[in-house]
């Protein structure tokens, strides 16, 4: 493995991003719908944190927030980082392209000369373990190697241009939910080893208690319309009992949550 | 988190991996069809349709329900037919309609692809002159013979004008449907790796809207043989050559059946030869790279 790949060496920067009392209304007037209403939350270089929350608690809105996609109604978001890569539901792949070529395309993107952009493509899918399936194309792949193509497009994307102070972040936005168990199972074994291997910072949106638990070491849970934050725990390195402990108290707080909405 | 070497992943992740990616791997395609059997697959239904209407024609030639000067048999017309393929004169007559068409369709092309792009990406323009572009995709394009000969008189350029004024519209607004049924997560997808305007529509526009703009291309292709063949018929001149319309015509103005039906079944068969070997080729590679088209 080359530099691209190796872990992040020591920074001095705190944190990758910071969100200081972000706030994010649709439409105007009466009729305006406040999806996040100060939401404090920073995630270290190399962090990988959780997002939990029910339908409609802004999560998506959140990630878009950080992704640039979206413009903040009201507070800060301060980026320490390259372009955060974002990965979606959806693989969201390009149908004509081959699974290589899609790994290139941000790097095709961003300039990278060939040579260069070849070596990383054929790094990042080893990675991926699909050094073999290089050619092939999204519809001859499965729903979880489309979507192993597409988080090594992402890591293409957040590692190009991390270094020299700039931290890479990449941004899930339950990536996993539309698999299988089994290969979700898979999947998330394999996310894990591929952020010990890079060193990325993980942004990780899920509604999935227990996905949050066993990935994260940082979990963050929303309250729903509009999103704040309402706890954090911090499970990382947690035995087989805490895991399962802390997955039933988080699922109860999150359920206190919900249920505070059927009263309103 | 569990810690790296301990928790939930006691059952050799590794090996659950390979095995689900040896079993979700599509079949890349069994074993191939033969080729004599593919063609037989693809030419035997449509001669099965020639042969039963050639039947049908002969029949009630026999039955004599009409003089032979409006329902000619199908061996006069046969017999006409070979006549003009062996002395050369139909070949002279392709060439002279398929040329126009092709030189015709190609400015066609290169004026829509631009106005259809504008259309698609700019909502002022979308809403000023697209229901124009669709309104004109259903006006026949004999409409516009008269005004063009009144404009133009009867030269090149009034037939020119009319199949432009026929294939425009189709092939913008093929280009428009393929941009609007691009699933929006691509273009979504491009801007969080950081495309531009530009590098969006090289990158991820223009590719994901090829199988709309060749179904628009298609389309624009029978549209301009159409109104070449109206254009050729009405603005007939000896200065403007013999093409498959003016044939037709003089087949009417002489009464002559056998060659008012040699001449469609002409058209026919460029029009559907074209769509053939051209446009049926090209739509399978593209479409079959983006593994649709199981039909073609």
């Amino acid at each position: 493995m080359t530099a691209i790949l190796e872990p992040e060496t020591q920074s001095t920067v705190e944190h990758a991003v910071r969100l200081s009392g972000v706030r994010k209304a649709f439409g105007t007037g009466a009729r305006s719908v406040v999806a996040l209403d100060g939401v404090d939350l920073a995630v270290e270089p190399g962090e990988f944190v959780c997002l939990l929350g029910a339908s409609g608690c802004g999560k998506t809105t959140l990630l878009n927030l950080v992704a640039g996609l979206d413009a903040v109604s009201g507070g800060e978001i301060e980026l320490n980082t390259a372009r955060p890569a974002v990965m979606f539901q959806e693989a969201a792949l390009m149908p004509w392209l081959t699974a290589s070529r899609n790994v290139e395309l941000p790097l095709r993107i961003a300039g990278v000369k060939r040579a260069d952009r070849r070596r990383r493509t054929a790094e990042l899918l080893d990675l991926v373990r699909l050094g073999e399936v290089g050619d092939k194309r999204p519809h001859e792949l499965s729903g979880g190697m489309r979507q192993r193509v597409a988080l090594a497009r992402a890591l293409a994307s957040a590692v190009h241009g991390a270094g020299g102070g700039k931290q890479a972040l990449l941004l899930m936005d339950e990536p996993f939910s539309a698999l299988d168990a089994i290969t979700r199972d898979v999947l998330q074994a394999e996310l894990l080893r591929v952020w010990r291997t890079t060193g990325t910072a993980v942004l990780f949106v899920t509604h999935d208690v227990r996905e949050a638990v066993r990935l994260g070491q940082r979990v963050v849970l929303l309250s729903s319309r509009p999103g704040r934050v309402v706890q954090e725990w911090q499970v990382d390195r947690l035995s087989a009992a805490g895991e399962a402990k802390t997955v039933d108290e988080i699922n109860g707080r999150l359920r206190e949550v919900i249920s505070s909405h059927a009263a309103a | 988190m569990p810690p790296p070497d301990a928790g939930v992943d006691t059952v050799e992740p590794d090996a659950v991996a390979a095995g689900l990616d040896a079993l979700d791997t599509p079949d890349p395609g069994s074993s191939r069809t033969p080729v004599w059997r593919r063609i037989a697959r693809t030419a035997v239904p449509p001669l099965v349709t020639l042969v039963l209407v050639i039947g049908v024609w002969q029949a009630l030639w026999a039955l004599a329900f009409w003089p032979e000067f409006k329902l000619p048999a199908p061996a006069t017309v046969g017999g006409e037919l070979w006549a003009r393929l062996t002395s050369g004169e139909a070949l002279g007559f392709i060439w002279t309609s398929v040329h126009r068409a092709v030189l015709g369709f190609l400015i066609g092309v290169a004026i829509a692809t631009p106005i259809g792009l504008v259309v698609a990406k700019v909502r002022f323009v979308r809403a000023a002159i697209g229901p124009l572009l669709s309104g004109l995709q259903s006006l026949p394009s004999v409409a516009w013979v008269p005004a063009a000969v009144l404009w133009f008189g009867v030269t090149p350029t009034t037939i020119y004008v009319v199949l432009l004024l026929g294939s425009i519209p189709s092939i913008a607004n093929g280009l428009v449907a393929g941009i609007d049924q691009i699933p929006p997560i691509l273009p979504r997808a491009g801007k969080v790796m950081g495309a531009g305007r530009l590098a969006g529509a090289r990158h991820i526009l223009l590719p994901a809207a090829l199988p709309g703009y060749l179904a628009g291309l298609k389309q624009g292709w029978a549209f301009s043989w159409r109104s070449l063949m109206a254009a050729e018929i009405i603005a007939t001149s000896p200065d403007l050559g013999t093409g498959l319309g003016a044939y037709l015509d003089n087949g009417r103005f002489l009464a002559d059946m056998p060659t008012v039906i040699s001449a469609i079944v002409l058209i026919l068969f460029v029009g559907v030869g074209i769509e053939l070997l051209v446009f049926r080729p090209l739509e399978r590679v593209v479409l079959a790279a983006r593994g649709l088209g199981g039909a073609l």
